[in-house]
Parts: C-alpha cells; structure tokens; sequence
C-alpha cells in the first residue's frame, strides 16, 4: 500500500540480523549436505573415493548438465522450456541421419544439429512471445512435434550403419571417428584416459553460461526480466529479443546434448533419452537451493547435477536396486525446494 | 440521517508500519447516493475492502442498520446485503463461463442447488437478471469474447441480482461509455427509491454530478470533507480531497532555456482537444488533472508505449515518434513511470543493479558488468538524493517506500536527458522524502526539460515553474507557479471551468 506521511521515518532496522544462522543454514547448508555425502560414501562404499568413480559421476551427470544449463537461462527470464529433451533426442537423431543416410562429415553433422537447436529456440521464442503462447504449453507443443518427427525419416526406426532405409537401400555410411571422440574420448589427467570429452564440454559450457548470467549486462537484463518484466521493458530493454534469445540459448545447449549422446552411443538410437528432460528440469530446480539464492543460477544448476549423480552413485556403489533411483532424485527435488522457498522467503519477510 | 443503513465509527488500519486508515467516521444512509472521492493511497479501496469483508479492521467499529457488523470473508458481507463491485472487472467475472453462468453464480453456490446444471433454467434465471437492468446481451455468449464494457455491466448486474442493501461501487464507469453509463444511472435512481444504500466511489466529475446525494472527501486516510446541503459544493470537495494545505516550499521560477519539446495539435483521444505546447530547457512543468485526465496517456506517448491519434511532437527542432521506450531512451527522452511495485522496482535486485538497469552498457565495457562503476553511480545517487540506506548492495526491498523511490528517481537522474518525465514522483512517498525528491529535480534541471505529472495540486506546487491543468484529454490551464490562484486552477481540476471555456489553449 501507499502513503506514509509521518514527517521522519527512521533509519530502516538492519534487516534479518538475528537470523544469521538460518542465513548460514540457507546458503551453505546444500553444499555441506554434497560434501557430507562425499565423506559418507567414502567411508561407507569402498571404491567410491577416488579419481575413476569422480569421473565415472561427472560422465553420468555431464549431458543433463548440459541441457539443465540450458533450461537455466530460460528459467532466468521467467519462462521454462519443456522441449529440450526431445531437442537432444532430435540432435541424436539428425546428427546419425546426416552421416548414416547422408553420408555427411562430422562437422557438418554437428553444426547441422547445432543449427536445428537454435532454430527449434527460435521458434518457441517467437510462440511465446509474438503469438503469446503460455511457455509450458507452446514447449510442451514442440515437445510432442519432434518426438514425432524425429521418427519419420526412419519409419520409427533406429538409425545405424547398414539399416536398409524406407526406400529399400541399404545406409552405407558411418559415424565418422571425429564424431565418436566426442563421445567416447578420454583425457589424461592424473590417471591416464581419464576425463571423457562430455564431462569437458559440460565443465566449459558451465563456465560460460555462468559468466553470461552473472557477469556480462545480458545476463544481469534476463534476471530483471524474470524479476519484474513490465519494469525492465519500461527501462528500455528489448524484452522479447531477450527472451527469444533465451530459448535459443537452451535450444543450442539441448542439441549440443544431443550431439554428445549420439557420439556415446555411435548409433541414432531411437529409445535413448527419456529422462533427459525430467533429469535436467530436476538439476536445475536444485540449482535454487543451492547458496540459497531462490532462483535459477548456472553454479547451482551445474552442483544440482553433480548431487544428483554423487547420490545415485553413491547408492549404487552401496547396492541400492537401480528402481529406487527415481524415487531418490524425487526426495532430493522435494527436499531442495523446501529448503529453498520455506527459509528463504522466511529470510526475505522482513522486506516490502 | 435517521436511516443510516451502515455507520463506520472510527476504523483504523495498518500494513505494517503504514496507517492506511487514520480513524475514519463514514455513513451511509439508505435511499441515498453517497459518493466517495480520495487521490491514490488516500485509503477509498482498503476501507472498501474492510467493508466487504476481505481485510479485517484493527480498531474501531462498523454498524449495519443498528448491528454490529464485522464481516470475515467476501460471503458473510453478502450475506448481510452489502454487495460489491469492484474496481478490476476481472474480480467481477469469469470469462471462461458464458453470461448465464456468470449471472447465475451466486445461484449456483446457493444452498440447495442441485447437483447437476438446469440450463434451460440456468438461461430463464440470467435473461431475467439482464432484462431487470434493461441489457440486451445473449446469455450465451462467453465473457472472453465481450469488451470491457460489457464485462463490467455483467458484474454489475450480477452484484443487483443479489438484492443489496448497501451496494458499493468502485470506480464502475471507468471502461463506460456515456450511454452505457447513463444506463448504469437510470439503474441506480432506481435503487436509491427502493432505499438502497449505495456507496459509489469515482474521479469522474461528470460521474458525480449526475449521481451524488453527499460526497465525501477523503485524503490521507482521513475524512478530509462532508458535503451533503445542495447544491453540492464540488470544488469544495475536490479541495478537500487534493488538499492544499500549503507548504513551505518556495519556487523561484526560473530563467527558460531553449526549446525542448514542442506539441503540434497533439489529440490524445477522440474526445480531447489539440494540445500545443512547448516545454524548454531548465524549466520544471507540472501536469496535473484528476485520474483519467490523460496524464498518464501523454506521458506513455512521448516515452514511445502508445501513439497519439494525432498530431505531431518534436523534439530539439527534429520530429520525435519513438516506437519504444528503448527508441525514446535513445533520444534522451526518460520516464519514471507511476506506481514503482510494478512497474519499477526489480524486487530480487539490490539497490545498486536496480539503480543501473536502463544504463547498463554504460557500466559495462564490452558487456561486462563493472561492479565498481555501477558502484560510484549508485553512491553519487544516493548521496545526491539522500537515500538512507547501509550501502549500494542493500535489497531494494529493505528501503522505506520514500528512498525506494529515491532510487527509481536516481535510475534516471545518473544519466544526462534532454526530456525528463516523472509520473506521479511522489506516489507513495513521506513528506522528507518528497522534499529530497524536488529539490534534486531543480537543482538538475539545468541541462533539460523537465515534466512532473502530478495529481495532488501542493505536489505541483512545489517542484514547478508552470502549471498546466489537463481535463478529460484537453489542456484547460496554464499558470505560472508565481502569486498562483489556486481556486481557478482548482475549478479547471473539477472541469468547472471546462463547461465555459472553450478548451483551446495554447501554451507558449
């Protein structure tokens, strides 16, 4: 409400100074719990502490990292992007099309599936903000439209060297060894043959998504957007072209996904993939809690993900049955955002 | 008054640390129209609000035909007959139902309505509803696709089919036309014989001529007038609601600059007249008028959020039409836009990002935000404008409502502006704050011109060097702000002089 008229208004109180240990609590308390359960597996799962089973949880976490940064920044602007699963899938699919069936190089390939990620931003972009589509229903949309057409070049078929394809011919062409580096190449570090390329390029795309968010202007217009849309605009920022920009960030960072779980697998899978949507939209509402922040942030997406992996590692290497996986992740999400929206809107009472 | 239907006895109310309502004594008297006027914030919506039972009140007390009467949901108001149409039509429907069922809602939350749905019924009932308030609508159309107007007679119709005691009416004929307004009037004439207690809450002049039995002025959550002998005292009311306890301020008016900003027969709506004027450089020019007079509108004009119907603005000798607010910051035209919750302040932003949101480039070689710059920015600001804060990377939401809006008022003082509007500056804002504000807008109007749009007349007062009025679209006063006379300005407030005058005024 309005108007306060009293002639002086004392100095504002030093907000929430008594609070300091639900503070402490609601930063750090995430990343004490990741670190916890470092030292628990540790010492409760022989093998679990060392430089393998690291590599082996940042490979099983790097793609969904990946898209999970890319839902990210469309969370950043106050959208959400449901389509990034099936985008990775499609980039699985159109990557193994254009060497199998096309016989195409590698380089054409990924920059085939790079230019499909963005466009596919693009155009729900341009739903959501010229055609003013809710984002989860015009995402959903395009969800479904490529889970369909991704199958229709093939039959519903996986794509693999010597397919015969719908017209009778046989695909002669193969997955070129550049692109299956990708995949399945290794760096030595510390050990030999050690960091594969995903976990690489995840660690890279972090970086860069992080700098973007929080260090450059772009990012810091995406957060007000997200904030306060109406008064970002009426600052003179172009908040569509931001927005757009957005989605296509997450279309580029799906398909980059996508890229590299074809070149992991070496064949255009058809059935790959399913959890990669869910998996990731879970990293990235982790990701809140994370420094307790409360909103959508690339080192919290990107330690969202890692927690993930360091649990289900961690429970599998303790001979945990693989179906209580999905129930772990659920816990860990329903926990996080607890922790997140209950504390910290405790924390921001005390403001207007 | 021998048939008060409702008496409110001294109620208070508090957000916070902000008393919204100051002890306010109010009848309501059956039979009668008793219109309520107050600026924003001056407390008309909470005490409604308290009225029809959505926020409880902390002190005093509230009688309905010799009752006590405390009302704890939206329901138990209806129920005891005090029936509400509020101000957001969007309250009053759902579009997603057609006519008949919006018609019908209270019938089907009744007790004892059946399970399944009557349509043949559901129809008869609505038509019977409509044709009682003289609409001719089909009862089958959906919401979502009538207009505004519509909208709101279906939400008022529905309100008259609840048979009220005390009816209240927040602002109806704000999406009106005048014949649909008309409609509306001949409605409530009819009410009031049947001894109706309304309770109609409006700016619109022409509104509360045509309507009001009393008026009731309200300013600072305080009954600031009673006028009830006739014929009423309108410009009486309108004064006691702007208020012009004079203030402390003096303006020494200034020597004018160059021109800045020329209006060539600028028409801001069918109805108004041509608007010419020119604004000049080291000149402060406070617009003011009652809600809907078209301030607002000509400010989002000249800030590139609509068009004009016609007409032609330049700006520095050169034509300006932004397309944006981009294009117009481009130009060096900035706004401060009114109500700062929405459509200013980015609450997960700390003072000083808040600070520097339209100028980020400026803090940001090759895109990277320099912390530091943004920094010396935000702290020349806050020094400039005396913001009381702890520092620069304070939340923006640990500040008072006056130092908030010292900020939004910094965000566009850090960078050098040919044109500088400011809507409603001191919305919401304590008396210090409000006096760091104008200070800071004179001491730098030097290097542009400056427009204040502002509908408390004292608010005006003290900030300019000239006073234009707006009425209804059309510009019916100028005054320099020198020896001013504040009962002419005031009559050209409440359109008085509007009926005399033709509204052709050219400002030099």
């Amino acid at each position: 409400m309005t108007t306060d008229t009293q002639a002086s208004r004392p100095v504002p109180p030093p907000v929430d100074r008594p609070q300091t240990l639900v503070n402490l609590a609601v930063r750090y308390g995430f990343l004490c719990l990741l670190l916890g359960l470092i030292v628990f597996f540790s010492l409760a799962a022989p093998g679990f502490a060392g430089p393998r089973s690291a590599a082996f949880i940042f490979q099983s976490v790097a793609i969904t990292g990946i898209l999970a940064l890319g839902v990210t920044c469309t969370l950043v602007v106050g959208g959400f992007d449901l389509s990034i699963g099936s985008v990775a899938t499609s980039a699985l699919m159109l990557s193994a099309y254009m060497m199998v069936v096309l016989e195409q190089s590698a380089f054409v390939a990924v920059l085939a599936c790079l230019i499909m990620g963005a466009f596919v931003g693009l155009i729900n972009g341009l739903l959501i903000v010229r055609m003013r589509v809710p984002d989860l229903l015009a995402t959903l949309g395009m969800m479904f439209l490529l889970i369909g057409l991704q199958r229709i070049p093939t039959e519903g078929r996986s794509i693999s060297t010597g397919m015969t394809l719908p017209g009778g011919e046989v695909a002669e062409g193969t997955f070129s060894a550049a692109f299956l580096w990708l995949g399945r190449h290794r760096f030595d570090f510390v050990l030999e043959d050690l960091i594969p390329v995903p976990v690489v390029v995840f660690l890279i795309v972090g970086v860069l998504v992080w700098v973007f968010l929080e260090l450059t202007r772009h990012g810091r217009l995406m957060y007000a957007i997200g904030s306060n849309e109406r008064a970002t605009a009426l600052a003179g920022t172009n908040v569509n072209r931001y927005k757009i920009t957005a989605y296509m960030i997450s279309g580029v960072m799906a398909s980059i996904g996508g890229i590299l779980l074809a070149a992991r697998l070496g064949r255009g899978d058809i059935a790959s993939g399913n959890n990669l949507l869910l998996d990731s939209v879970a990293a990235a509402l982790i990701g809140f809690a994370v420094l307790g922040v409360a909103k959508p942030n690339a080192f919290g997406t990107a330690i969202g993900a890692l927690f993930v992996g360091v649990l289900l590692q961690g429970l599998t290497m303790m001979n945990a049955p693989y179906y209580t996986q999905d129930f772990v992740k659920g816990a860990v999400l329903v926990v996080a955002l607890m922790f997140t929206f209950a504390l910290s809107t405790r924390r921001r009472g005390g403001g207007h | 008054m021998e048939h008060s239907a409702c008496r409110v006895i001294g109620i208070e109310k508090a957000f916070g640390p902000n008393r919204v309502l100051r002890g306010v004594d109010l009848t309501i008297p059956a039979g009668q129209v008793t219109v309520l006027m107050g600026a924003n914030g001056a407390g008309k919506s909470t005490l409604v609000k308290i009225l029809c039972g959505v926020h409880a009140h902390d002190a005093g007390h509230i009688e309905l035909f010799g009752e006590a009467f405390s009302p704890t949901s939206p329901s138990q108001a209806i129920d005891a007959g005090v029936v509400t149409v509020h101000q957001a039509i969007n309250d009053g429907v759902i579009p997603d139902l057609d006519v008949a069922s919006n018609l019908m809602l209270d019938q089907l939350n009744a007790a004892g309505a059946g399970f399944f749905i009557n349509r043949r019924k559901l129809r008869s009932g609505a038509r019977a509803i409509a044709g009682a308030m003289g609409l001719d609508i089909d009862v089958a159309a959906q919401v979502a696709d009538l207009d505004v107007a519509e909208r709101q007679l279906i939400a008022i119709a529905r309100a008259m089919a609840r048979e009220p005691k005390v009816l209240i009416l927040d602002e109806p004929t704000s999406s009106l036309s005048a014949t649909e307004a008309e409609r509306l009037f001949k409605l409530l004439d009819h009410l009031r014989e049947t001894g109706v207690a309304i309770l109609y809450i409006s700016h619109r002049m022409s509104d509360i001529r045509r309507i009001a039995d009393r008026i009731i002025s309200m300013r600072d959550g305080q009954i600031s007038g009673t006028f009830e002998t006739q014929p009423l005292d309108y410009e009486g009311a309108v004064t006691a609601m702007l208020g012009h306890a004079m203030t402390a301020v003096d303006i020494e008016v200034a020597d004018r600059g160059d021109k800045v900003l020329e209006l060539v027969d600028l028409r801001l709506s069918e109805t108004g007249a041509a608007i010419n004027l020119t604004v000049h450089r080291n000149e402060v020019l406070a617009i003011t008028g009652l809600l809907g007079s078209g301030k607002t509108k000509l400010a989002s004009v000249l800030f590139g959020l609509e068009e004009p119907l016609s007409g032609q603005i330049r700006l520095c000798g050169e034509p300006f039409a932004p397309a944006s607010p981009g294009e117009a910051i481009a130009a060096g035209v900035f706004m401060l836009p009114k109500d700062r919750a929405s459509n200013g302040v980015v609450p997960t932003f700390d003072i000083t990002k808040n600070l520097t949101l339209p100028f980020t480039a400026r803090h940001a070689p090759f895109s990277f935000l320099s912390r530091n710059r943004e920094r010396r920015t935000t702290q020349s600001m806050i020094d400039q404008l005396g913001v009381v804060c702890q520092s620069p990377g304070d939340d923006i939401g640990t500040l008072s409502g006056g130092n908030q809006q010292k900020i939004m008022v910094g965000r566009w003082m850090a960078e050098a502006s040919q044109l500088l509007l400011l809507d409603e500056p001191f919305q919401g804002v304590d008396i210090r704050a409000r006096r760091d504000i104008g200070r800071s807008i004179r001491e730098t109007a030097v290097d542009r011109a400056t427009i204040v749009f502002a509908a408390e007349l004292d608010e005006a007062l003290e900030i300019a060097d000239r006073i234009l009025v707006l009425y209804e679209h059309s510009l019916v006063g100028e005054h320099r702000n020198e020896g001013i006379d504040l009962g002419s300005v005031l009559a050209q407030v409440s359109g008085q002089s509007a009926q005399q005058r033709p509204t052709q005024m050219s400002a030099s």
